[in-house]
C-alpha cells in the first residue's frame, strides 16, 4: 500500500509550493503536538486546521526530552505523553488526519530516539502508509542523516533538514546532500518559543540558501503573531507558528481561530 | 569499530563512534560549534604549551598526583585481596571532576569564549566548574536540577560563593537529564560567547573522548604508584559508573594489559526491579543528549527517569566508550544497590578514616563484595572519586530511615 502511495505524497509538498508561488504568496505551516492536550482532541485540531488556513502541517511526534524547544513546546509533549500518545499513536493520528485530507502535506517533527527506536525502515514504512510526507528530525544533523536517508528515500518520505544562522555555505552544501521537500531555516540561535529574529538577518540567509538550491525555503523559530507570519512568509517561501499557536492550545483559547487570523495576514487580507 | 593491533583504546573513529555507540546527534544549530571544538581539541592536545600549561595547574592548583593508599584495616576487615584506593578525594574541590574542568577551561581560554555554562548532579562536577571559573575570573552559569539542590544544599552553596549562578531546572524529575537538557538550550542559544562545560564522557563527540584524556591522568598514575610500591600491575580495578567520567579515566590505560580484571560499578538505587540508574544492567541502546548510548527508555523509547541515593549517578544513560567496552566484554558492569553503597559508605569511613562520596561508595560496597573470596596477593585498587562530606546529610536521613525500618 505504501508503495502505491510513494509517488503521491512526494508530490504533495511540491504541488502545494508550486500552487502557492503561483499565489504570489508564502505558506503558512502549522505546528502542533500529537496528542496534545489529548489524542482525540488533537487530532479534531488537527482536522480544522487546512480549513482554518494552514498550507502545510507539522505535528510533533512528543518525545520525553525535547532539548531543542522552549518551555511551552515542552509543556505539550509532556501533556501528550501523560495522555498516552506514542510514535504509533503519532501515526494512527495522520492516517485518521488522511481519511478527510489528502492534498495539505503533513510533515513529522521531533526526536530521533522514539524512530530509532520504532526502527528505521519501520517507521518510514509505516509513516508514508499513514500519509505522512516529510520528516524533520531535530538531532539528526548530516553527520548522523545516513541511519535514516535510505528508508525515507525508499518509501518516498522526504527528510526536511535545518539551517541555522550557523549555517555557511560550505555547511548548506552538505546539508543539501540529504535535504527534500523544503528547507526549515531556523531564524535564531535558540529554542522554539523564544525571541523573534531580525527581518534584515534572516533575509541575507534566504538569499544565501536560495543562490544555492530551488528548494522552498519556510523560516521558523520565535514567530508569534500574524505581522511576523506575513513578513517571513513573503520574504520566504513560508513562516512556521509553532509555540503561539502550542500556548493556546494549552489554554483552550480557541487555536483554530488564531490560525484563521494567521492565515489572513499571510493572505494579506 | 575493528579492534586493530589488537587494541581497546583505539576508539573513536572519525566521526565519535566507539562501535555502534557515541556520534554526534544534536540540532544543526550547534553543529559548527561542535566541530569547532574538536579542531580546538585536537590542536590544543597535540600542542606542548597547553599540555605544560595544563600540567602545571593540575601539580601546584589542584595538588596532583593524587595518593595511592594502602587501605590496610579494609583489607583486615574483608580477610581477602590487598586493597589500593586512589585518592581523587584529596583533589581540590574534593573529586576527580576537577581534572576535567581544567582542561576545559584552558581550551575555553584559548578559543577566546567568556561565558562557561554547565550542568550538575552531585554539584561536584558544578563546584569543580565554579571554581576553575573563579581561578580564572570567567562568568559561570550552573545548571542543576531543583531535586538536587534540595539534597546537595552544601555543594550549591560552595557554588554561590564562588561567584556561580546556580539555575534551577524544574522539568521532568529535576535531576541530572533535565540538567543537561536545560544546559543544551542554554548553548544553542548563546552560541558566540559560550563555552558548555560537559562534566562526564558523554554527550557529542568530541566530549567523550576529551574528557576521557583529561581524566586519564587517574589511571595513567594508579598505574605508575602500584608499580612501585609492588612492582606490577594490580589484579583488579574498580570504579563507580554514573556518565562514567572517573572510570574511563581510571580504567582506559588499563585496557590493553588483558591480565587487569575492570569493573564499573552502576547505580542499582532500590533494585533492578525497582527505581534504579543502571543503564547497562537495566537499559536498551538509544539516543541522547549527542551520543548513542545504553539508556533508561521504555518500549516507545522516552526516556525514563533514572533513581539513585547519590545525584552524581542519577542519570538514565551512561557514556558511549562504557556501552561499547561492556559489549566487547573487556570491562564487567555490575549494580550495587543503595543500601549497599550504604553500607560501603561506612566501612571505608570506619576502617580507613575517610568519608568517600556516595557515588565512590557504589565502588567500595562492590570491592566488600568481592575482596573475602580473593587471595590475599590479589590487588585491588578502587578508584574513590570524591569525598562524601557533601553527602552526610543524605547518609544520616538514609540510616534513620534504616533504622526506623528496622524497628518497624
Amino acid at each position: 500500500m505504501s508503495a502505491t502511495m510513494t509517488p503521491a505524497s512526494n508530490d504533495r509538498i511540491a504541488r502545494r509550493f508550486a500552487a502557492l508561488k503561483a499565489e504570489g504568496r508564502g505558506a503558512l505551516v502549522t505546528y502542533t503536538t500529537a496528542g496534545d492536550p489529548d489524542a482525540a482532541r488533537a487530532l479534531e485540531i488537527l482536522r480544522g486546521l487546512p480549513a482554518a488556513g494552514a498550507d502545510v502541517i507539522e505535528v510533533g511526534m512528543p518525545f520525553s526530552d525535547p532539548m531543542a524547544d522552549g518551555p511551552t513546546v515542552q509543556a505539550a509533549a509532556i501533556r501528550a505523553l501523560a495522555a498516552g500518545m506514542t510514535l504509533k499513536g503519532t501515526l494512527d493520528t495522520i492516517a485518521a488526519f488522511r481519511e478527510g485530507d489528502t492534498d495539505t502535506p503533513v510533515v513529522l517533527m521531533g526526536y530521533y530516539n522514539p524512530i530509532y527506536i520504532y526502527g528505521a525502515e519501520a517507521f518510514a514504512r509505516d509513516a508514508a502508509a499513514a500519509g505522512v510526507d516529510g520528516v524533520l528530525i531535530v538531532d539528526l544533523p548530516p553527520e548522523e542523516a545516513d541511519e535514516m536517508i535510505g528508508a525515507l528515500r525508499a518509501h518516498g518520505l522526504s527528510l526536511i533538514m535545518l539551517t541555522t544562522p550557523t549555517t555557511d555555505e560550505t555547511r548548506l552544501d552538505e546539508i543539501l546532500r540529504y535535504a527534500s521537500g523544503f528547507l526549515y531555516h531556523v531564524s535564531i540561535t535558540g529554542i522554539t518559543g523564544s525571541a523573534s529574529a531580525e527581518n534584515e538577518a534572516v533575509d541575507s540567509m534566504i538569499r544565501m540558501i536560495r543562490s544555492r538550491t530551488d528548494l522552498p525555503v519556510v523560516v521558523g523559530f520565535g514567530i508569534k503573531t500574524p505581522e511576523q507570519a506575513r513578513a517571513f512568509a513573503g520574504m520566504a517561501d513560508g513562516a512556521v507558528v509553532g509555540s503561539a499557536i502550542v500556548s493556546r492550545i494549552a489554554a483552550d483559547e480557541d487555536p483554530l481561530g488564531f490560525v484563521k487570523e494567521l492565515a489572513n495576514a499571510v493572505r494579506g487580507r | 569499530m575493528e579492534t586493530r593491533h589488537n587494541t581497546y583504546r583505539n576508539g573513536p573513529d572519525d566521526r565519535g563512534r566507539f562501535g555502534q555507540y557515541g556520534g554526534r546527534f544534536v540540532a544543526e544549530t550547534l553543529m559548527p560549534l561542535i566541530l569547532d571544538l574538536e579542531r580546538a581539541w585536537n590542536e590544543a592536545r597535540n600542542d606542548p604549551a597547553y599540555i605544560r600549561e595544563l600540567n602545571g595547574y593540575l601539580s601546584t592548583y589542584v595538588g596532583r598526583p593524587s595518593p595511592l593508599t594502602f587501605a590496610a584495616r579494609l583489607t583486615e576487615e574483608l580477610g581477602g585481596a590487598k586493597i589500593y584506593l586512589k585518592r581523587e578525594d584529596l583533589n581540590h574541590t574534593g573529586s576527580h571532576k576537577v581534572n576535567n574542568t581544567m582542561g576545559q577551561i584552558l581550551l575555553a581560554r584559548r578559543m577566546g569564549k567568556t561565558r562557561i555554562i554547565a550542568e550538575t548532579g552531585a554539584g561536584q562536577h558544578g563546584v569543580a566548574t565554579a571554581t576553575v571559573c573563579a581561578l580564572f575570573g570567567m562568568q559561570c552559569v550552573v545548571y542543576m536540577g531543583a531535586t538536587d539542590i534540595a539534597r546537595q544544599a552544601p555543594n550549591v552553596l560552595r557554588m554561590k560563593l564562588l561567584g556561580a549562578e546556580v539555575r534551577p531546572v524544574t522539568s521532568g524529575a529535576g535531576t541530572l537529564k533535565d540538567a543537561m537538557n536545560e544546559a543544551m538550550r542554554d548553548w544553542v542559544t548563546n552560541i558566540a560567547d559560550t563555552y558548555y562545560l560537559i562534566g562526564t564522557a558523554a554527550g557529542p563527540h568530541p566530549y567523550p573522548v576529551m574528557v576521557r584524556e583529561l581524566q586519564t591522568v587517574i589511571g595513567n598514575e594508579t598505574k605508575a604508584q602500584i608499580q612501585e610500591v609492588e612492582g606490577r600491575l594490580p589484579d583488579t580495578v574498580i570504579a563507580c559508573i554514573g556518565g562514567g567520567s572517573n572510570a574511563i579515566g581510571m580504567f582506559h590505560p588499563f585496557l590493553d594489559d588483558p591480565e587487569v580484571t575492570l569493573i564499573g560499578v552502576e547505580a542499582a538505587g532500590e533494585g533492578l526491579d525497582r527505581r534504579h540508574a543502571a543503564s547497562m544492567a537495566g537499559g536498551t541502546p538509544g539516543v541522547l543528549h549527542g551520543n548513542r548510548t545504553y539508556l533508561l527508555q521504555n518500549w516507545d523509547g522516552q526516556i525514563t527517569e533514572a533513581f539513585s541515593i547519590s545525584a552524581g549517578l542519577d542519570y538514565p544513560g551512561v557514556g558511549p566508550e562504557h556501552a561499547w567496552l561492556n559489549d566487547t566484554g573487556r570491562v564487567t558492569y555490575v549494580p550495587i544497590t543503595d543500601s549497599e553503597a550504604l553500607d560501603g559508605f561506612q566501612l571505608l569511613t570506619r576502617t580507613e578514616g575517610i568519608l568517600p562520596a556516595l557515588e565512590s561508595s557504589h565502588a567500595i560496597a562492590h570491592a566488600a563484595k568481592i575482596a573475602p573470596g580473593l587471595p590475599a596477593d590479589h590487588l585491588l585498587v578502587i578508584n574513590v572519586s570524591g569525598r562524601g562530606d557533601k553527602d552526610i546529610e543524605s547518609v544520616a536521613r538514609a540510616l534513620s530511615a534504616r533504622s526506623e525500618e528496622t524497628a518497624g
